[in-house]
């Protein structure tokens, strides 16, 4: 009924982060003097997450306007019109939303593991080379 | 059928992905797009699973069509989201080349 609310609203927050972590970033590199090559920044890897969850708010946001469940005019949501409605909508938004979530968010924490074992052993092969 | 439809997708976009050459197609954006909803799809599927059981399997022609159209017109939407995508980052300069190849015709 609503449950890409759910990633949609995760997706802001991580966009926030990955803006304050870039800027942190910046801010570390130009102390230092130079960026460590070695490691993928953090919001690299919070850029990934964000765009996993806007790319999946959007088009489920699309599914939802072909079953008539998000509308162009106020609420927005046609179940919202009706409170019995409204209520299924919030428990499907607490169930299926949440767990929507959840399972790209650990989707995204795997794919930051394998990323810095792949650019450890990449950067490991440099060194033996060198 | 949508959620099958988008993880081939996923899929494909994926191995056209780790087959370029360089990033002038912004070919992530189309990975991000097809992996996002098919994780979100696979949640409503087994949502849908555990209240339908082995009926799940075996849905009506209709509602078969209907989610096969649908599935293909994600495909769509997210083949159109990453073009406007493309010509607007213009990685290649192409739409620049373009524009400015028509100022100096002017």
């Amino acid at each position: 009924m609503a449950c890409f609310l759910v990633s949609a609203a995760e997706a802001v927050i991580v966009k926030s982060a990955e803006k304050v972590a870039e800027k942190k970033e910046v801010q570390s590199e130009g102390k230092s003097g130079h960026a460590a090559a070695t490691k993928l920044p953090f919001s690299v890897k919070l850029r990934w997450l964000s765009r996993l969850l806007v790319g999946g708010a959007i088009l489920l946001a699309f599914e939802h306007v072909w079953h008539g469940e998000v509308v162009p005019w106020f609420p927005f949501l046609t179940a919202m019109a009706d409170p019995g409605d409204a209520a299924e909508m919030f428990h499907e938004m607490a169930t299926v939303g949440v767990a929507m979530a959840v399972l790209v968010t650990v989707v995204w924490i795997g794919m930051c593991i394998v990323a810095d074992k792949i650019v450890a052993r990449a950067s490991h092969g440099q060194e033996v080379e060198a | 059928m949508t959620l099958l439809i988008t993880v081939f997708a996923a899929v494909i976009s994926t191995v056209l992905w780790y087959r370029r050459k360089n990033d002038d197609m912004r070919l992530g954006t189309l990975c991000f797009l097809f992996w996002g909803a098919s994780l979100m799809w696979l949640v409503d599927a087994i949502f849908e699973y555990a209240e339908l059981k082995e009926a799940y399997f075996t849905p009506a022609l209709e509602d078969l069509i209907n989610d096969s159209f649908l599935g293909l017109s994600v495909v769509a939407l997210a083949l159109v989201i990453w073009l406007v995508r493309l010509l607007i980052s213009d990685p290649k300069g192409s739409v620049r080349s373009a524009l400015t190849k028509q100022l100096s015709g002017q």
